[in-house]
């Protein structure tokens, strides 16, 4: 992908179809989307709306039948898939570790597929081990069977990023791994994808993951339609039809105070000059988390960027651009 | 349809690893010591010397090595291609026809070969080889589709070409399986093989063939319990190989 031109949209796809042989519809419809460099884009829906299917056409482990599919400036619908991949990221629900290789000979796979030596090998498995949390010195000879179902999927991640591809594909990386220690790779992995600024396809049926991870999300509705796509604040505020407004479910204001930061809110409402002892808080918390300490703590005054605002101006500037469509 | 042969749930502890050869030795002992001790008659000691035995445990050995690597290289490239998703088609005829080599008696098979096209050694292979084929071929197809479906498709989506796949992850995985397999046919084999003194072919089979025909039960029970403890051994020995080949990890 050396020849590449830098461009703003890493993935471009063109009327994209899937139609398996002797169905009467196409799996996925046509779809075009623009995903842009360093954007994280979320797939959610229904089981059987196409959202995997759609990721696995991005590499081509399902060929599509119709539409083109553009990476970083190239047309890549005809190259050949496996050079193809090697420059993709994949981590899957089941991780997929090879059970027969330590953990460094599988974080190794592409970059010696890719003919890295030896030694930038090595020294890029440990740097990846500690990128994932994962102490090498402990964990570079283990084998898979050997860790626990999260440290497997660090393992996957680490994997996936070993030769440091733009792009990576996820599908339900987090889906089989038990509720606590998923909440918590989700927190590491957003941190880990400030410093690293990949653009990332993630596919979830959860809405709230899809909510809490991507830039933009995806939602798509039975018969592979694509509802719409567009910011997590977006969407809770202003969904696009029923569907969508059916599937974000029930708390869609509540679960706005968590897209949304203080900082943007406070500027919206209004100051008050009531006396008493205010919580301060940094401009870019999300609103959910600094109504969580003022409570706790029973503060009625938030203080951000110089400016105090009372708890309940707070709440209805958050949600106070919400518009349910009639 | 059967033999598909896992190893899986006993793995011997260090010590009873030894139990079997140990009972090998013994019975090896016990005929030597019999055979030293008994008073036999000028065909008994004839058939038992040291040198007949000798060459008829050479020859058995020699039919059974011979056909098992027949059949490994038969069986195992064959297993590869019929495992592949483009083969499924011609899979069930195939395996059909294996599981009819088994099904025959190899005495019917032995016996229709030497008045087809003679008699000997290779005759004995051939027929050894129709009966063990199953087992590997079976063998190595189940160990090649019980490879996790998961495991697959992460080395095509991190771009592992479909001849890399099958040699750096779907074989060794399927080792251990396939290993079972082999194990299996070879055991068969060694006691097909005292049949291949029906073809002229030589063996252990000669000592007990000959002990039936001359009604000498010493030689009889010799190339029995010969036959068993070569079994025994070979057994042990491909075990130890499969604990030895087995990918780590797994």
């Amino acid at each position: 992908m050396s020849d590449s031109v830098a461009t703003e949209s890493m993935i471009r796809l063109v009327e994209v179809t899937k139609r398996y042989p002797n169905t009467p519809a196409d799996a996925v419809r046509p779809l075009s989307m623009e995903i842009r460099r360093g954007e994280f884009v979320v797939f959610v829906g229904p089981s059987g709306c196409g959202k995997t299917t759609m990721l696995r056409m991005i590499n081509r482990l399902i060929e599509p039948t119709a539409g083109q599919i553009w990476i970083d400036g190239r047309d890549v619908t005809h190259t050949d898939p496996d050079e193809l991949r090697r420059h993709i990221g994949y981590v899957i629900q089941q991780v997929g570790l090879m059970p027969h290789m330590s953990v460094a000979r599988n974080i190794s796979l592409v970059p010696e597929m890719l003919g890295w030596d030896k030694r930038r090998t090595a020294a890029r498995v440990d740097e990846l081990l500690d990128l994932v949390g994962l102490e090498p010195g402990t964990f570079r000879a283990r084998y898979p069977k050997q860790l626990s179902g999260g440290q497997q999927q660090r393992v996957g991640v680490a994997r996936a990023l070993a030769a440091d591809p733009p792009l990576m594909l996820m599908d339900e990386p987090f889906g089989a791994i038990d509720p606590i220690a998923r909440d918590r790779l989700q927190d590491e992995f957003l941190a880990l994808q400030e410093r690293i600024r990949k653009t990332i396809v993630f596919v979830t049926h959860d809405i709230d993951e899809a909510l809490k991870l991507g830039d933009r999300i995806a939602i798509f509705a039975e018969g592979s339609r694509l509802a719409q796509f567009d910011t997590p604040r977006e969407i809770l505020s202003r969904p696009a039809d029923d569907f969508v407004r059916s599937f974000i479910g029930e708390r869609a204001a509540i679960r706005l105070l968590s897209v949304v930061t203080v900082g943007e809110v406070a500027g919206r409402a209004p100051a008050t000059d009531r006396p008493g002892e205010a919580l301060s808080a940094q401009p870019e918390e999300p609103v959910s988390a600094v109504l969580d300490r003022m409570l706790t703590q029973n503060r009625q005054i938030l203080e951000v960027g110089g400016k105090r605002v009372l708890a309940q101006d707070l709440l209805f500037a958050s949600t106070g651009d919400r518009q349910d469509p009639a | 349809m059967s033999m598909v042969a896992v190893n899986q749930a006993e793995e011997p502890k260090a010590g009873s690893r030894w139990i079997l050869p140990l009972i090998v030795v013994l019975l090896v002992a016990a005929v030597a010591g019999y055979i030293a001790g008994a008073e036999l008659d000028s065909i008994e000691s004839r058939a038992l010397e040291a040198s007949n035995i000798v060459e008829k445990t050479w020859q058995h050995v020699r039919l059974v090595l011979v056909s098992t690597a027949v059949v490994i290289a038969l069986g195992v490239p064959l297993g590869i291609v019929l495992s592949r998703r483009w083969a499924r088609f011609v899979r069930p005829p195939v395996l059909l026809v294996a599981n009819a080599g088994q099904a025959v008696p190899s005495v019917g098979i032995l016996v229709l070969l030497a008045i087809a096209v003679g008699v000997g050694f290779r005759m004995a292979v051939v027929a050894l080889v129709a009966y063990a084929l199953l087992p590997i071929l079976r063998n190595t197809i189940v160990g090649l589709q019980q490879v996790d479906p998961a495991v697959i498709d992460a080395a095509r989506g991190m771009g592992m070409s479909p001849a890399r796949l099958l040699w750096k992850v779907e074989l060794p995985l399927a080792v251990p399986v396939m290993l079972a397999g082999i194990r299996v046919a070879l055991i068969l084999n060694v006691g097909v093989a005292t049949l291949a003194t029906f073809t002229n072919a030589g063996g252990l089979g000669d000592l007990i063939e000959g002990g039936i025909a001359t009604n000498r039960m010493p030689v009889l029970a010799v190339g029995c319990a010969l036959t068993i403890a070569l079994a025994l051994l070979v057994d042990w020995l491909a075990g130890t190989a499969e604990r030895a080949l087995s990918p780590k990890g797994i």
